[in-house]
Parts: structure tokens; C-alpha cells; sequence
């Protein structure tokens, strides 16, 4: 028997980068902060209870399902907190307090332990959460919102306020575009300039983490800046959806209006911190543009035509299913292909 | 153990036909919302195979070896046609949800694999109780699939409200049914490790 080395030896060129997985996860998790602390600003501190449920829950779940399946613990990797953050980021501020726990257990244990742990896992695990919550438990997935407070209110009154949620629940936008248009619309939200302005800052109803594209594309940016995602999937995704938006989305062709589109829901969180996951998009720079056209045209489909007001979650699983494909069909052509080795050795 | 009551208990559990062959999943999974439509289904499937796989092994002699497939299916349909007779006076409010599955008993691929791998081959009596193991075992499954999701699904068990909320909606949705039979599959690859040491391929893969 081989003695187990004491050094992990890989091929060369051993090129020395600070660059690990745990600096990634963190980093990662930080820049999802400022998020967070405007949510808490608009929700109360409702929102930070769940996120801290969502990741604490989720910690225990992968501790657990790695001990009953015998892997060595890689709880300090930060993995998991980043799906636990991600997991409260794409659900309602108004939920009850024990749905980010149910959602841990299908997102660490099925979608990512069973699969066979970081780096195997078919499917983004923080959105077989929602996807699994929203299965679950409809009504509270899809009515739980809380009304982001305004300026004016008082800002300590609301700072502190843990909030019940039955009194102020109200719909999201694209729920209301949804059922009456875009007229009503404009209505309950004020002119298209205060439509964009309120948006794009984060004043709108919605899930915890996704309110605000502009803080979203902050952290994306910042992403990019330490080069750890890159441009290809958010811009496609973006691009496609506003398009597809633009096209489809009015009552005549060529008439919708994408910016709603681009800056409601989840679609800035989904571009810039789902889509790009490492494990489950493609590793090639075509691949990933394909990728994030289909996400983003699947998202803007099922929410004009689907049943759903939401789709990202949905268009971004769909795609996750063909990461692996994808991957084989962008493989580039090899020059001078090397011989086939002989028969005879390779069994 | 003599071989009937072997064949009986090879139906049941080591070749499970749901969970050990992987036959016959659309049913499986469609049906099983609650335990009443699962015993329904079953007790049909359990009748049709023993009634085809004696029939099939009376008459195996005459049934040309060409000829066999639509031979076996035309056996299956009679039997299937006197089962949708009789189960709507048994039980009506049940026959209703489980109606268009009977009717697809025909096409189950559990029935006509056991009549081509075994009735066709054995005499009467191992066929009948090769027909009674396979029957119960998919039986047994159906029940366990559908014991499972009706009571995470709507807190129910057999009709009676035992925990009085619907704990996981999720578990009497399709996607449901597959996460139930997918672990219910991993209990019986593991318990079979255990015992055996041997770690378990893909069943049967039909």
C-alpha cells in the first residue's frame, strides 16, 4: 500500500495565487452585505432574523448530512453560509420564521450532500430551496410581502421593529403588472420616473435581498473587479431579457417596456450572483453568453406567459440542466488530434 | 422456506418491483397521493398478474413463440377488462381516481416482464405465486409511497386527519412522488449494502 503523502503534489505550472474556494465564498458573502443592510432598512429587522435562520440553519444541515455520510466536514469553506444567505435573499420578508430551515434541508442535503458535495451539484442549491418552498408552501411564497417603509416615517421606529406582517402586506410589481397591467402599475407605484428612480434604489416591495439592482450591481461589479465572475452571464442574461421584454411585453409587438423588467424581481440577484455560480454554468466564454440568453429570455417567457409573476428561479434551474451539455457542445475544435491510444493498454 | 413462499418474498422485497426493478414508475408516482388510491391500483395489479401469469402458464404451449407479445397482451386485457368491472361496485369514490390507471394496467411493464421471464417458462403453481410475490410487492410499494406523501402532504393518514395541517405541500405534487421513490430506493440500496457488503448497481434498468 501506497503511504498517504504528507503533500498534496499537483501537475505543473505551479502558479502561487492567493485565490481559494473559502476566499471566494466569503467574498462573495460580503458583497451581498450592503443588500442586506438596505432590506433591513426597508423590512425591519424581520429580514435579518431569516437571513441569520436561513444561514445558521444551513451550516447545521451540511455539518450533519456530512457526518451520516461520512465526508470530512468542509463547514469552514463558507459554501454554505453563501447559500444560506442566498436562500433568505430569494424569499418574502413576511415569511413565518421556520420556512428558511424547511428550505435548508432540500438545498444543502438533496441539491448539493447528496449530489456528491461542493462542486458536484447539478442545480444552484440555494434556488432548489425556493423552488422547494415555493412547491411547499404557496400562499406564504406568494403573499407574504412587506411594504418597504419610506424617509418620512421615522427611521428608528422602523429600524426597530421586528415586525408582523399581517397588517402591511401588499403585492410585488410584477405581481401587479401580472394580474392588471401596466397602467395599474403606474398607479400604485407613481409615475415611470419615480418607477425607475424607487427601483432601481431598492424602494419597492419584494423578496429580502433583491430589491435593490443598483446595491446588486455594486456587489457585481465589485465581483468582477477581483475577477471573480465575469461580464459574459449578467450581461447576456440582462440583455436577453430586456430584449425579449422589449418585444413581447407591450400589447403590440416591439412596445413593452424592458426597464421594469430589468430592474423588478429577482433578475438583477439572479444574473449577477445565480447564474454565475462556478459549478452549475458553463465554463466556456460562448457557452456562458448561450447560457445567459436562455436564462434570461426563459425568465422574461415564463413571466409574460407562465402562471407565475416570478421566473428566474425556474429559468435558471432549466438552464442548470443544461450546463453539462452546453459544456460539450462549445468544446473547441482540437488542431492535430492525438492518436488513438492502443486498444490493448487501456483495459 | 420452500420455493412458492421464497417467490413470494422475492416480489416483495429483493426484487421490489418499484423499488428494486424500477418498473412500472408512471403509475408509481401518478397515483400515489394518498394510501386509499395506492391499495386500490394495487389490489388490481395484484389480480391481473395472478390471474394473466396462470393463464399464460396454462396455455403457454399453444401461444406461438412469434405471437407471443400480442398473445400476452390480449391474456392481460381480458383480465384487466373483468378487474374494471368489478372495482367500480366495490368502491366507486376511489374507482374514480384511480379509473384511468386501471385501464392502463394493460401496458404496465411489471405484468408482461413477468409473464416473458417467468409464466412463459414455469408450470402453474410457481407462477401463481411468483404472480402473488410480484402483486404484493407492488402492492407493498404503492402503499409505502403513498403512506409516506399522503401523510407529509395533507397530515393525513388512510382519510384521517392525524396531524390536522398540510406540513409539505410539495409531497403530493409529482416532484413529491420522485423524492419519495428516490429515497425509498437509497433505504433499499443501503440496506442492502449492509447486508450483502456488496455495493448495489443500478436494479434492474428495464
Amino acid at each position: 500500500m501506497i503511504p498517504k503523502p504528507e503533500w498534496a503534489v499537483s501537475v505543473s505550472p505551479h502558479i502561487r495565487k492567493g485565490i481559494s474556494t473559502s476566499w471566494i465564498m466569503w467574498t462573495v458573502s460580503a458583497s451581498l452585505m450592503p443588500a442586506l443592510i438596505l432590506s433591513i432598512y426597508n423590512f425591519g429587522f424581520r429580514s435579518l432574523i431569516i437571513t441569520l435562520i436561513s444561514v445558521v440553519s444551513c451550516m447545521l444541515v451540511e455539518a450533519i448530512s456530512q457526518k451520516a455520510l461520512g465526508r470530512s466536514a468542509s463547514i469552514k469553506d463558507g459554501s454554505s453560509v453563501l447559500t444560506g444567505i442566498l436562500i433568505a435573499f430569494v424569499i418574502p420578508p413576511g415569511v413565518p420564521y421556520y420556512l428558511p430551515i424547511i428550505g435548508a434541508v432540500p438545498a444543502i442535503f438533496i441539491a448539493k450532500e447528496l449530489m456528491g458535495g461542493l462542486g458536484y451539484n447539478v442545480w444552484n442549491p440555494a434556488l432548489v430551496g425556493r423552488a422547494f418552498l415555493q412547491a411547499s408552501f404557496p400562499v406564504a411564497i406568494t403573499t407574504a410581502w412587506i411594504a418597504p417603509q419610506q424617509l418620512s416615517k421615522g427611521v428608528w421606529d422602523i429600524f426597530l421593529r421586528p415586525g408582523t406582517v399581517d397588517a402591511i402586506s401588499t403585492a410585488t410589481p410584477l405581481s401587479v403588472v401580472k394580474q392588471y397591467g401596466m397602467t395599474a402599475l403606474t398607479q400604485q407605484f407613481g409615475g415611470l420616473d419615480s418607477i425607475y428612480w424607487n427601483f432601481f434604489l431598492g424602494f419597492k416591495p419584494g423578496c429580502i435581498g433583491e430589491t435593490s439592482a443598483a446595491l446588486i450591481l455594486l456587489g457585481g461589479l465589485y465581483l468582477m473587479a477581483r475577477k471573480i465572475i465575469t461580464w459574459h452571464i449578467p450581461v447576456s442574461t440582462l440583455a436577453s431579457a430586456a430584449l425579449i421584454a422589449w418585444i413581447f411585453g407591450g400589447q403590440t409587438w416591439f412596445s413593452g417596456n424592458p426597464l421594469v423588467h430589468v430592474l423588478s424581481g429577482g433578475l438583477m440577484l439572479g444574473a449577477f450572483y445565480m447564474a454565475t455560480d462556478y459549478v452549475t454554468s458553463p465554463t466556456l466564454k460562448s457557452a456562458q453568453i448561450v447560457f445567459g440568453v436562455g436564462v434570461g429570455a426563459l425568465t422574461v417567457l415564463i413571466r409574460l406567459k407562465g402562471g407565475y409573476p416570478e421566473g428566474v428561479c425556474y429559468a435558471i434551474l432549466l438552464m442548470n440542466c443544461l450546463t453539462p451539455a452546453m459544456d460539450e457542445w462549445f468544446k473547441p475544435k482540437r488542431f492535430a488530434p492525438p492518436k488513438a491510444a492502443p486498444v490493448a493498454a487501456s483495459k | 422456506m420452500n420455493r412458492n413462499l421464497k417467490l413470494i418474498w422475492n416480489g416483495l422485497i429483493p426484487e421490489n418491483p418499484i423499488f428494486r426493478l424500477a418498473l412500472s414508475m408512471c403509475p408509481a408516482v401518478a397515483v400515489t397521493t394518498s394510501v386509499e388510491n395506492g391499495l386500490m391500483l394495487g389490489l388490481a395489479v395484484v389480480f391481473v398478474q395472478v390471474f394473466s401469469s396462470c393463464t399464460v402458464s396454462i396455455f403457454k404451449s399453444f401461444i406461438h413463440p412469434r405471437i407471443r407479445i400480442p398473445a400476452y397482451v390480449i391474456v392481460i386485457a381480458l383480465w384487466v377488462t373483468v378487474i374494471d368491472m368489478i372495482l367500480p361496485v366495490i368502491s366507486p369514490d376511489v374507482y374514480k381516481k384511480v379509473e384511468l390507471f386501471v385501464k392502463l394496467i394493460v401496458v404496465f411493464a411489471i405484468i408482461i416482464s413477468r409473464l416473458e421471464l417467468f409464466a412463459s417458462k414455469e408450470p402453474l403453481v410457481p407462477s401463481f405465486f411468483d404472480g402473488m410475490g410480484m402483486g404484493f410487492g407492488f402492492l407493498f410499494g404503492l402503499c409505502l409511497i403513498g403512506a409516506i406523501r399522503e401523510f407529509f402532504g395533507t397530515g393525513q393518514l388512510l382519510g384521517y386527519d392525524i396531524l390536522g395541517f398540510n406540513p409539505l405541500l410539495i409531497m403530493v405534487l409529482p416532484a413529491g412522488g420522485f423524492f419519495v421513490i428516490g429515497f425509498i430506493m437509497a433505504t433499499f440500496n443501503w440496506f442492502e449494502y449492509k447486508i450483502t457488503g456488496k455495493i448495489p448497481t443500478s436494479g434492474g434498468a428495464h
